[in-house]
This record gives structure tokens, C-alpha cells and sequence, in this order.
């Protein structure tokens, strides 16, 4: 989180939507512990990492839909789970995010 | 969240963010799963925790719990009943402890300084630099130090020693037994995680005798990392900062590959480079 402040501080001046997706829990081999964060503004930039690159492009997505529907949601990567084998982490690890909009 | 008694008060993140930049301790308790979900509390030791997570009983005992990994750095989700209960759950709050930066003092304005100076702060220290000579010690020499300090390394020592722990380091670059025995001597009367002392074979043993001189029993020198770093066959001054650096990580991590200096024997450094 420290080192996305400054980045949160300009969009928030800008009056940008933004959602924040944290990880919360992991499982197995990976390489971002718990708080790890990104944030994606309504533009899709985006700041941090929550993996070593493997999923940030789908959280992106998901972010993106936060900021759409203002609701949070708990999302999971990893091998187990068929629905991320296109995105899983190839480490075999299993890494659980909470994303919601920075509205807080 | 919608209690009514948040609205007078600075926004959560707002709250967040000061504190982190102030680097003092606080931690966010994230309700993550269940009623309330986005609910949150931010809480630091000594102050009045704000926000809720749904129910003041479950607010007390999140803050408990908070309170208890901060201390120790540590994030993670805790279950609870919606009152707070133990062994149940039906919350899931996520806690996330934002612990200050550990520190790293260096003594010694040395060669071996500034690039010591530079990793410590990638690996995310607050890093001071302290020499008793202002010719050296100066802010201009060590730019990426967060403080430069003219003074003798006992003397910071009982200003700031008090502030050490387990996850802090102390690294012995002066290689002068004027100041290294001092400084050693007051580092040892701290709970600082790991002392490093910089010199060669024969450095090291003269330095051991006036220590053990300076009263430091066993257990004391066998704090010491001396000679400082791992065995890397490190040589200019930023591999030997890596060598520093990973033996701090490994000490942390209980690993112990390679092995550090203080456990191998011979030359430090290689006699000529081995290129693959």
C-alpha cells in the first residue's frame, strides 16, 4: 500500500473512481504475501502488483467491474481453480484478493 | 458501513495514509466475508480506533487481535462470530498491519557505507549513517541515508537504543577499535536483531580480545556477525552490501545458505575474479 500512495493522491485529486484489490490470503508457493495491493482507476491505469505478473491483467478486469458495479468481491487464483487455468499462477501457488472501490 | 457516528471523523484512508507516511504503527481490519462486508477499522497502539466493523463487541475484540499482530508485522484473515465470538465464522476480517520501517544504523563513513546505505533502503530501511568525524559523516557523502549523525556510535546508541528490535540491524563498518569496541559494547545492551562487525581474519581476533577486555562474555560475541556478511566471495563495496543484506535476510528466514563468513575460514575476498 505505501508505495501506491502517491499514485492514489493524484487520481484522487482528479476526482478519479478507483478500486483497490488486495491480497488476503495465500496458499502454497507465490511470491506476494498478504497485502500485496494494486488499484486500477476508471481509465485502467494501474499501480502495484498482487503476483509476480502472472494475474494482474485478469484483476484488472475485475477491478474494472468494481469500479462499474461499486460492489466488492473476493476473487481467487490458482491452479486448482479450473476457472484461472488461463491465468493461474504458473509458481502452483493460490493467492485469494479482496477488491473494492476506494471509497473509504 | 453506515454508522452514523463516522461522519465527523477524516475518512478511514485518509486517516491510513498519514499514518503510513508518519511511518507509526496502525493496522486496517478489513471485514472481507459476511454482514458488513467492506466494513472497517483502523487501529493504533495508544489511540482511539476508528470506524466499526458492525458491533462494538466485535470491534473490541478485533482490536484486540489487531493490536497483537501489528506488534509482531504480520498480516492475515481471522474468523470470528458476528459478536466477536471465538471459533466461529461468521466474519472474516482481514487484518493488515502497516509496521514502521525497520532501521539500520551503519557506523563508519566509510567506501562500504553508501553502498550498504543504498541496498539497506531498497530492502526498505530507515537507514542512519553515524561517524564522529564531520569531514566524513556528511549528508552530501551519503545522500540516500535517511540521517547523517556527527557523533560517537556509543553515544547514538543510548539516544536511540531503547528503539531497537528484533527486525532492526546495527552494521560495524569503522573497522577501528577506538570506535568499534564502544559501539559493539552498547549494541550488545540492545535487543537489536543483528549486529555486524566489518574487518579481516586478524582484525576480527585482535577486535575479539578487546572485547572480551571490555568485559563481552561468550554469548555476546556470539551475537556478533563478525566478520560481517555471508560467505559470497564478495569484493567491491556493493557486493559486499549484498553480502550484508542476505545475511540479514537469512538470519531472519533461519536459512543458512551459503554459509555465513564467521563460520568458513580463509581469505574473504577472492584473489582474482572466476568468470564462467
Amino acid at each position: 500500500m505505501r508505495e501506491l500512495l502517491n499514485d492514489l493522491d493524484r487520481w484522487q485529486k482528479k476526482g478519479k473512481k478507483v478500486a483497490l484489490a488486495r491480497v488476503v490470503d495465500l496458499e502454497g508457493s507465490g511470491p506476494r504475501l498478504p497485502g500485496a495491493a494494486m488499484a486500477v482507476n476508471e481509465d485502467g491505469e494501474v499501480v502495484g502488483s498482487v503476483s509476480g505478473g502472472c494475474v494482474e491483467g485478469a484483476v484488472v478486469v475485475e477491478a474494472l467491474e468494481v469500479i462499474e458495479s461499486g460492489e466488492r468481491r473476493t476473487v481467487t487464483f490458482g491452479y486448482s481453480d479450473d476457472e484461472a487455468f488461463a491465468v493461474g499462477l504458473t509458481c502452483g501457488g493460490t493467492i485469494h484478493l479482496f477488491l473494492e472501490p476506494l471509497d473509504w | 458501513m453506515t454508522s452514523a457516528d463516522s461522519t465527523n471523523e477524516t475518512p478511514i484512508f485518509e486517516a491510513l495514509k498519514v499514518a503510513i507516511r508518519a511511518e507509526s504503527p496502525v493496522a486496517l481490519a478489513t471485514v472481507i466475508e459476511g454482514p458488513n462486508t467492506g466494513a472497517k477499522l483502523l487501529v493504533a497502539p495508544g489511540e482511539t480506533s476508528q470506524g466499526t466493523l458492525g458491533t462494538k463487541d466485535l470491534d473490541r475484540v478485533v482490536e484486540r487481535d489487531v493490536l497483537g499482530e501489528l506488534a509482531s508485522g504480520r498480516s492475515g484473515i481471522r474468523h470470528y462470530g458476528e459478536n466477536g465470538e471465538a471459533r466461529e465464522e461468521a466474519v472474516s476480517v482481514f487484518i493488515e498491519s502497516f509496521a514502521p520501517p525497520p532501521q539500520m544504523l551503519i557506523f563508519g563513513a566509510v567506501d562500504f557505507t553508501a553502498a550498504l546505505a543504498r541496498v539497506a533502503k531498497i530492502l526498505g530501511y530507515r537507514v542512519t549513517v553515524c561517524d564522529a568525524r564531520p569531514i566524513f559523516a556528511t549528508t552530501q557523502r551519503f545522500p540516500m541515508a535517511d540521517h547523517v549523525v556527527v557523533d560517537w556510535p556509543n553515544r547514538l546508541l543510548e539516544d536511540v537504543g531503547d528503539s531497537l528490535g528484533e527486525r532492526d540491524a546495527v552494521c560495524v563498518l569503522t573497522h577501528d577499535n577506538k570506535f568499534d569496541v564502544p559501539a559493539i559494547t552498547h549494541a550488545l545492551d540492545t535487543a537489536v536483531g543483528y549486529i555486524g562487525v566489518m574487518g579481516s581474519r586478524k582484525t576480527h581476533d585482535g577486535r575479539t580480545n578487546r572485547l572480551r577486555e571490555a568485559g563481552v562474555d561468550d554469548a555476546g560475541l556470539d551475537r556478533l556477525r563478525s566478520p560481517i556478511g555471508l560467505d559470497l566471495g564478495a569484493r567491491t563495496p556493493e557486493e559486499t552490501a549484498i553480502s550484508i543484506c542476505a545475511e540479514i535476510i537469512a538470519l531472519r528466514t533461519g536459512r543458512t545458505a551459503p554459509k555465513p563468513l564467521r563460520d568458513t575460514e580463509g581469505a574473504i575476498h577472492q584473489t582474482r575474479n572466476f568468470h564462467p
